[in-house]
């Protein structure tokens, strides 16, 4: 079913759902939302299954025409949306007819917003998955970011009985400083402990050198130990692993990565990779060290918000 | 020379999601047959709450769900999973044939690394068909290999200026590797030939036709033969 006619794409949209797993192994990234928080709650106010494709806005969104009836929802950073040139909420569900323009403006605090539909935006499977992986041209819409004249499709999903919100107590603010928590390693014996020290006291800015592949910090570079080489055998990466090239400058890798040949000196925790999702460039990073125990307790309270979330939903 | 695996694997945090198992450290077959075999044995037997093997030269990184499963949980698997080893049947590794046009259009740098090896390009094509190479991982980019057993004598450094393009099929060496370009892209290794075939079809049934572990060995081909190959190629 013909859900939207794209007439402008914005800066980088494109089809998302929770990843592609189970081919990192043969160099295929999990991509996937960057922000696993707010794709979430946008498919939770539409009441689709968490897993179901949505559209990942970077900065600037699209304008586009409603083919059909249909409850969508804004989750994530907040961009000014129109229906027709009157304001609609984010963080709330609200029902489009068929002509109406729905227009997402440009970011106003937060880096990416997120467009679910009920249904969800329905593009072939590619491994598994609907998302996008740009670097490889694979998944997602045709493989690529949206543009003009696109025509997106959606699953059959029915109607709300009544919009869905969700308190503002659990709507997350964003702020231009970041704080990361991250635990070290798995190569921070590469490091002296001062250059451990640094890391976790430095600010850190953003450069615009930051995408879905990873985000390049800029700030006092971190020193090896003398008698360590910068760069390692090339081992796998995750979402969230700090790498420090040779030049001191630490780089956060996110998505659209399976391997890296550099050290990494430590690695952010899952919770917060929606903190980096929604940075942009001149934003000021700062990391703070945990113990594995609190990442996977802060974990748990994560995953009980959604829950929380899914159930308020369901009322 | 020893192989360098360790006695017992050093096992590394990764955030709170991955565990990073280290069997060596260094770029060895023994090493690397170590890591995939240990792959092998945790996709057999499936952990509780294991999402994602990677393997590479030295480690493989296991990614799990917190929710299920915890980290020490995990480490103790891993050590009573190596007796598996024994017990588990491997199927013997895959050699693939790829057949490979070299020199003219194909391998423009075919020429250089003769020459600056001393040998003939008929000698380089020889050396270069001739062994069964280890695919040690896969990485950077869908389906690209790492292969481990290039002749010492057709080492050859890199480009001093990488290509901005180059073809998908390319095959190359940079220094004591040799590799082949899954797709289009710009790319810094001396191209000594091209395959017909598509490396990565995620259309196909079988979209990759190897993995890790496996044996990669190159077939000289005509271009005439190349011509065939890649019109029966084109869906």
């Amino acid at each position: 079913m013909d859900a939207f006619l794209v007439h402008a794409p914005g800066s980088f949209t494109t089809v998302q759902d929770k990843g592609r797993f189970g081919y990192q192994k043969m160099g295929v990234p999990v991509s996937g939302v960057l922000d696993t928080f707010a794709g979430t709650v946008a498919n939770l106010l539409v009441g689709n299954p968490e897993e179901s494709a949505v559209l990942e806005i970077t900065v600037a969104g699209p304008r586009l025409e409603c083919l059909r009836e249909i409850d969508v929802a804004l989750a994530g950073a907040e961009m000014g949306a129109t229906l027709n040139k009157q304001p609609v909420p984010c963080w709330e569900s609200f029902r489009v007819s068929p002509g109406d323009i729905l227009k997402i403006q440009q970011v106003k605090s937060g880096c990416r917003a997120y467009l679910a539909v009920s249904g969800g935006i329905d593009v072939p499977e590619v491994l598994g998955s609907r998302s996008t992986y740009v670097g490889g041209k694979l998944g997602g819409y045709q493989g690529r970011p949206l543009k003009k004249g696109d025509i997106l499709r959606c699953g059959e999903g029915g109607f709300l009985d009544v919009p869905r919100r969700i308190p503002s107590a659990w709507i997350p603010r964003y702020s231009p400083e970041i704080l990361l928590r991250a635990i070290p390693g798995p190569q921070d014996d590469y490091f002296h402990e001062e250059g451990l020290v640094r890391f976790f006291q430095t600010e850190y800015r953003i450069s615009t050198n930051a995408n879905r592949m990873g985000y390049r910090l800029q700030g006092p570079s971190i020193p090896q130990r003398e008698n360590m080489p910068a760069s390692i055998i090339s081992d796998p990466s995750i979402s969230g692993s700090v790498q420090i090239p040779a030049d001191g400058q630490p780089i956060i890798l996110l998505v659209e990565q399976t391997m890296g040949g550099y050290t990494k000196i430590a690695t952010v925790i899952s919770t917060d990779i929606p903190r980096i999702a929604q940075a942009i460039p001149g934003n000021c990073v700062r990391f703070e060290e945990v113990t594995l125990e609190r990442a996977h307790s802060l974990y748990r309270e994560q995953k009980e918000l959604l829950q929380n979330i899914a159930r308020h939903c369901n009322q | 020379m020893s192989s360098g695996l360790y006695e017992t694997p050093r096992i590394h945090i990764v955030g709170d999601r991955g565990l990073l198992v280290e069997y060596g450290d260094r770029i060895d077959p023994v090493v690397n047959k170590k890591v995939i075999s240990m792959a092998i044995v945790l996709e057999h037997d499936a952990l509780a709450g294991v999402v994602e093997i990677i393997p590479s030269y030295l480690s493989l990184l296991m990614i799990y769900d917190p929710s299920v499963t915890t980290a020490s949980a995990l480490q103790e698997s891993l050590i009573s999973l190596e007796r598996r080893l024994t017990e588990i049947e491997f199927p013997p590794p895959k050699t693939v044939e790829i057949p490979v046009c070299y020199g003219g259009e194909f391998g423009p740098d075919i020429e250089f690394v003769a020459e600056s090896n001393n040998l003939t390009v008929d000698d380089v094509i020889r050396l270069h068909s001739q062994p069964a190479y280890q695919i040690f991982m896969i990485g950077f980019s869908p389906g690209y290999p790492y292969l481990g057993g290039l002749p010492r004598e057709i080492h050859t450094p890199r480009l001093k200026t990488p290509r901005t393009r180059v073809l998908g099929g390319s095959v190359g060496i940079a220094n004591e590797q040799t590799g082949i370009y899954p797709v289009t892209s710009p790319g810094g290794w001396q191209l000594i030939g091209r395959t017909p075939l598509t490396l990565f079809n995620p259309e196909r049934s079988n979209p990759f036709l190897y993995r890790a572990g496996d044996r990669i060995r190159f077939k000289p081909i005509s271009p005439e033969e190349y011509s065939r190959l890649a019109e029966r190629e084109i869906p």
